[in-house]
């Protein structure tokens, strides 16, 4: 099945379940979830705990 | 007052335009170019002053001038400009109203309250602390109020943005999956979001700090955070702008994508790994592990510039596609040549494109490698990059949109035809050469942010090499240029808007030439055909450029830091 033909169940002749990965692409909010959650922990909370660790100086 | 769900039709593309939406891109597209002309006499100012033979300005007036140049273009002109597009992208090619018109609205007037606040208080000469506005050095509180009224406006326009979007799912508006231009614009609203969060952290503990009622910021802290809002805000503008030649591809061409999964999978790197690339501003900070560092840079922001390279590749190649089909099949080349090169919005996306790719793609992976970053970091090599993807990729991206935007959305003739043609190339020309020459004066080891780069006044003295100084010549030259395309578009647009012939009802425009076929920028749907050996060609070339480049980098850093 080609993109131009999929654009949904309507237009299928057969009801395919939709792939995964479509159904990710097609959530905003779980992308919105996403796009928070791997630079705030990656970047920002990781950042963040090496910065605590930094020895005080004396 | 006009109901929120009212519409017109267009009558080139026979989309459903929301007129509460449109007065909305209006409004922000204007605010927008307002402040790039305010930003872009700062820039001017900013140029002549580094240029060696003028240094037109005192040293307080220069950081005064680059702080009001920065905020200006690099966050104020931008953004507005983006909430234009997420309403374009969401309730035009949706054809669905605007969610919660009036909280736009609400979003608009504080974005705008913010900008002249932030603006008023630079102006007044005790907030000279630059964009990036580092502690311990303190700006007055109006400065980072302003700036945190206007992160909050553009939430709002943000959620708007998202909140349209299930609007149009609720009311079936479209069918299956939603537009890959929309889909860029909510990367870049996902970006922004993420973005504000950040600036919210840190800028309302600084405000309270300015305040007298926070006793101390830690610098380090502060940068990291600060610049999870600094570095992403740019990541906005590049999906932005990526959505962009995606829409000018379609409305110019009729082009689809190459294949809308790919084009989709690019974006989601973008969403998940764009943001982490505001590491490379603290890869010389020894508080972080080489884990930390590279991780956000070297490693996951590859994934991100893989993103970038697929979209490089798919926009020219659904023009080639787009082009081919029409039977411009002869040789390699013969679609490029035969593109409407007079038509701005066509020739601003495609110098964009180029000089992104060449100018600020190669040379971000380049600072993003903790090695070789050390021959340049926080040198002039630094804004060199950033004009490359801001100026002459993002900018000269939605000026070229702007040329559809005045007869589709503002309804009126495009005034000074000629001088619209040759406009992308002065600015393009004068935006490319900016970057090239403060990357060259860089990588020679010109300081960023040094008023005077003679150091005439200082105790132990220090020559660059002479032809750092002829590079910052230069840089001054294609600065004038720039800023010389910078009043032709505002010239045009201004007066386009305000004193243009009002287009009839029913009526097409005429210039820039809008095909029936432009409806594929609101449709899902692929490229019938993935024959497009011009581009392959074109990619070819990129990628020899970058290796050379990339290489050439890591022959320098042998040669600037000798180890027996």
């Amino acid at each position: 099945m080609t993109d131009n033909e999929r654009t949904g169940s309507d237009s299928s002749p057969v009801d395919e379940p939709i792939p995964l990965m479509q159904r990710v692409l097609d959530n905003p909010f779980l992308l919105l979830f996403l796009g928070i959650l791997v630079p705030t922990v990656f970047y920002i909370i990781w950042g963040v705990i090496e910065i605590t660790q930094i020895p005080i100086a004396e | 007052m006009a109901s929120s769900a009212a519409f017109r039709i267009c009558p080139t593309t026979g989309l459903k335009v929301n007129l509460a939406a449109e007065k909305l891109i209006k409004a922000n597209a204007v605010a927008a170019i307002v402040f790039l002309a305010i930003g872009g006499l700062f820039g001017l100012l900013v140029a002549l002053t580094r240029w060696p033979a003028v240094h037109f300005l005192p040293a307080d007036w220069f950081y005064l001038a680059l702080t009001a140049h920065g905020l200006d273009v690099l966050i104020v002109w931008i953004i507005f400009f983006e909430m234009a597009v997420l309403y374009f992208a969401s309730s035009v090619l949706l054809n669905c109203r605007l969610a919660g018109p009036r909280w736009a609205w609400a979003g608009f007037v504080l974005m705008l309250v913010g900008a002249v606040t932030t603006n008023v208080a630079v102006l007044q000469g005790q907030s000279s602390v630059m964009f990036t506005s580092y502690v311990p050095m303190m700006a007055q509180p109006p400065f980072y109020l302003g700036i945190i009224l206007f992160a909050v406006g553009a939430l709002i326009g943000c959620f708007v943005f998202f909140g349209t979007l299930v609007v149009a799912k609720q009311e079936k508006t479209y069918e299956g999956s939603i537009p890959l231009v929309t889909f860029g614009a909510m990367t870049a609203a996902i970006i922004a979001v993420f973005t504000i969060a950040s600036g919210a952290i840190i800028l309302i503990p600084t405000l309270l700090w300015s305040l007298g009622l926070v006793s101390y910021i830690d610098p380090l802290l502060y940068k990291t955070i600060w610049w999870g809002m600094g570095h992403s805000s740019q990541q906005i503008n590049v999906s932005a702008h990526v959505a962009v030649w995606y829409a000018i591809a379609a409305m110019v061409f009729g082009a689809k994508p190459l294949s809308e999964k790919v084009s989709r999978m690019a974006f989601l790197m973008y969403i998940l790994f764009l943001q982490i690339a505001s590491a490379h501003h603290m890869l010389v900070e020894p508080g972080f592990s080489s884990e930390w560092k590279i991780f956000n840079t070297s490693y996951a922001m590859y994934l991100a510039v893989l993103g970038s390279m697929v979209h490089g590749m798919t926009v020219p190649g659904s023009i080639e596609a787009a082009q081919r089909s029409r039977g411009l099949t002869k040789g390699l080349f013969e679609w490029l040549r035969k593109a409407p090169w007079s038509n701005p919005a066509f020739s601003g996306m495609f110098m964009s494109l180029v000089f992104f790719g060449f100018i600020g793609g190669i040379s971000g992976v380049v600072m993003g490698t903790e090695q070789i970053n050390l021959i340049m970091h926080n040198t002039l090599y630094v804004p060199g990059h950033f004009h490359g993807t801001v100026v002459a990729g993002t900018t000269l991206a939605f000026m070229a949109i702007t040329y559809l935007l005045v007869p589709l959305i503002f309804r009126r003739e495009l005034k000074f035809r000629k001088l619209a043609q040759w406009q992308p190339y002065v600015f393009g020309v004068g935006a490319a050469g900016i970057s090239l020459f403060m990357m060259g004066a860089g990588t020679l080891g010109v300081s960023r942010r040094h008023w005077d780069m003679t150091f005439a006044d200082a105790q132990l003295p220090f020559d660059y090499p002479s032809a750092a100084f002829l590079m910052m010549g230069l840089n001054g030259i294609a600065a004038v240029l720039a800023t010389l395309g910078g009043i032709m578009f505002v010239v045009i647009v201004v007066g386009s808007v305000f004193f243009g012939r009002k287009l009839g009802e029913n009526e097409k425009p005429s210039y820039p030439e809008v095909p029936p076929s432009a409806v594929a920028v609101a449709h899902y749907g692929s490229s019938q055909s993935l024959r497009i050996p011009g581009t392959a060609m074109l990619v070819g070339v990129f990628f020899i450029a970058f290796v050379l480049y990339y290489f050439v980098n890591w022959k320098y850093l042998s040669e600037v830091w000798p180890l027996s």
